[in-house]
């Protein structure tokens, strides 16, 4: 019972006792004594009593379900009780801490006889080096060779390394077409003024290589590569070839006459291809055609592929056009 | 009778329609359908089904052929807009007006479907965009019939979906996805391009960080020179 009353009394005398004298009043004070404000002390109070109040509220708030606008309620209460403690911080400094003003010359920058020592020191702590200057060589080669070694991957973006995956698909001779579900593609399933998204059958749809866009163009819109476009069907890579996202849009003139021609185009830098022509760049910042896939028509009427891609699939590197795709 | 009287009305309204045709369209799309040459295309088999979109769009009539037909005010009244779609409907055996049930299809599959067929143009809230050439509409006043009729007619640039690549059920997913994000859940405040609470955070930090600027020099004491 009696600690019980000694922890109570303990928390009052903590609560509103003053602060006790200092703790070696014996000692020269550093800081010059200031005069008591009660009066800004018990502004310092109110504003943490509302701080705790803001707290609060915010606990209230968030216990309501479907309040309407409760993301902002919360963020006013909490906002506000942030303001508060900043207020809080400017009267403490201003009206409560005792301060005073020091001002301090900046340091004579001349040479001191200190400086000529440490020089005299690093020149006399190297008089075991025999051969100083191979040695320093040496140093600067291996710090050379180790920021070289930093930027090596920037060659990753050609022509060097890192290229492998854009030369080796799954596409070779006879491969069929398929469809995201896995289902073959049929010529006769690739209509006009749409277009198809198609993987080789049985190979890996992750691989970079994989994926391709199909569309039919009309026969006699087609400039060139006819051999490779039965009826008309034609096939690129969908990754584009400057900075590698995946074709999504196709441009399809509903009125031909008026309306710019059919178009593959990129949605992140508008990069734009002309199916009819070989995958040509018609605008944007790609720098070379899409790899075209040479398509063929089995006996049964499926999609095959004659061939793989005419050339490296994906972004462009430095020497792109004098590499080949080869079948994984 | 009653059945003479339901074949009739048809055809009726076509024939009225034909007068409003010839007043309204035939210049380009020539006086019975067979197109303008550079003007306008044949309406021939194009069925009611893109009549009553171009109309109800106010795509149709276009001031300028060569331009790309936006979402306008529609010219015609309701019965004269009936009237025209019967009677390019009769043009030919094209396909009637499509009746989507988005209550039948699933927001999440809709927008799978969404993010894999449109979203590269019209963007995954349906804000609209730019593509090579044209404007790309939002979706936001689209309603579902007319959203149901440009995935099959592909209208302006827009590439066409057959029933093999979107079933009608699929249209139904496609329609109910487009329905949601007209009023997404934009938790946090201003929707700005149903981007998130990001907008209002942006100008919160610009805002903020003059208030600070301004709060240290009311704050700090410049010391005596």
């Amino acid at each position: 019972m009696s600690r019980v009353k000694d922890a109570l009394v303990s928390a009052v005398v903590l609560l509103v006792g003053r602060a006790a004298p200092s703790a070696r009043p014996d000692r020269e004070p550093l800081v010059e004594q200031g005069s008591p404000s009660p009066g800004w002390e018990v502004v310092v109070l109110i504003l943490l009593a509302l701080v705790a109040g803001c707290a609060i509220v915010f606990m209230v708030l968030f216990s309501f379900e479907g309040l309407a606008h409760q993301t902002q309620y919360l963020g006013l209460a909490l906002g506000a009780a942030f303001v508060l403690l900043a207020a809080i911080c400017i009267v403490v400094a201003n009206k409560l801490i005792v301060t005073e003003e020091l001002e301090e010359d900046y340091p004579d920058l001349e040479h001191s006889a200190e400086s000529d020592d440490v020089e005299q020191v690093v020149v006399d702590s190297g008089s075991r080096f025999t051969r100083g200057r191979l040695v320093k060589l040496a140093g600067f080669g291996a710090l050379g060779t180790l920021g070289l070694a930093l930027i090596t991957p920037a060659l990753s973006l050609g022509p060097a390394f890192a290229t492998q995956k854009l030369k080796w698909t799954p596409w070779r001779r006879g491969r069929r077409l398929v469809d995201s579900q896995g289902a073959p593609l049929k010529a006769s399933d690739i209509e006009a003024g749409s277009f198809y998204t198609a993987y080789p059958e049985g190979a890996d749809r992750e691989l970079i290589g994989s994926p391709i866009v199909v569309v039919r163009v009309p026969l006699a819109d087609l400039k060139s590569r006819h051999d490779w476009a039965p009826q008309g069907i034609v096939a690129f890579s969908k990754i584009c070839t400057h900075a590698g996202c995946a074709i999504s849009l196709y441009r399809k003139p509903t009125f031909v006459p008026v309306e710019p021609r059919p178009a593959l185009v990129c949605p992140c830098h508008y990069s734009t291809f002309d199916p009819a022509d070989g995958g040509k760049v018609i605008f944007g910042p790609a720098g070379r055609a899409l790899p075209q896939l040479p398509l063929a028509v089995d006996a049964k009427g499926y999609l095959r592929a004659q061939a793989n891609f005419d050339e490296p699939i994906g972004p462009s590197w430095w020497g792109v056009r004098k590499g080949k795709a080869y079948t994984t | 009778m009653v059945t003479l009287l339901a074949l009739a009305a048809p055809a009726a309204a076509a024939d009225s329609g034909k007068s409003l045709y010839a007043a309204n369209c035939s210049t380009c799309h020539g006086s019975i359908g067979e197109g303008n040459g550079m003007r306008g295309p044949t309406l021939r088999n194009v069925g009611a089904r893109a009549a009553d979109f171009y109309l109800r769009t106010g795509y149709m009539p276009l001031e300028d052929p060569g331009r790309q037909p936006t979402r306008s005010r529609v010219l015609f009244s309701e019965q004269d807009v009936r009237r025209l779609v019967a009677y390019v409907g009769s043009l030919g055996h094209g396909p009637v007006i499509p009746h989507p049930q988005p209550s039948r299809g699933t927001v999440s599959v809709g927008q799978k479907l969404f993010a894999d067929h449109c979203a590269g143009c019209h963007q995954i809230v349906g804000e609209g965009g730019y593509v090579t050439g044209a404007r790309v509409p939002p979706l936001e006043d689209a309603t579902d019939r007319q959203v149901a009729e440009a995935v099959r007619i592909g209208p302006y640039l827009m590439p066409r979906f057959s029933k093999t690549q979107l079933t009608d059920r699929d249209l139904n997913s496609l329609i109910a996805y487009i329905d949601y994000a007209k009023h997404p859940d934009d938790a946090g405040g201003w929707a700005l391009g149903h981007l998130g609470p990001w907008p209002e955070g942006m100008v919160t930090w610009f805002l903020a960080a003059a208030a600070l600027v301004g709060l240290c020099v009311v704050i700090g004491k410049r010391l005596p020179s």
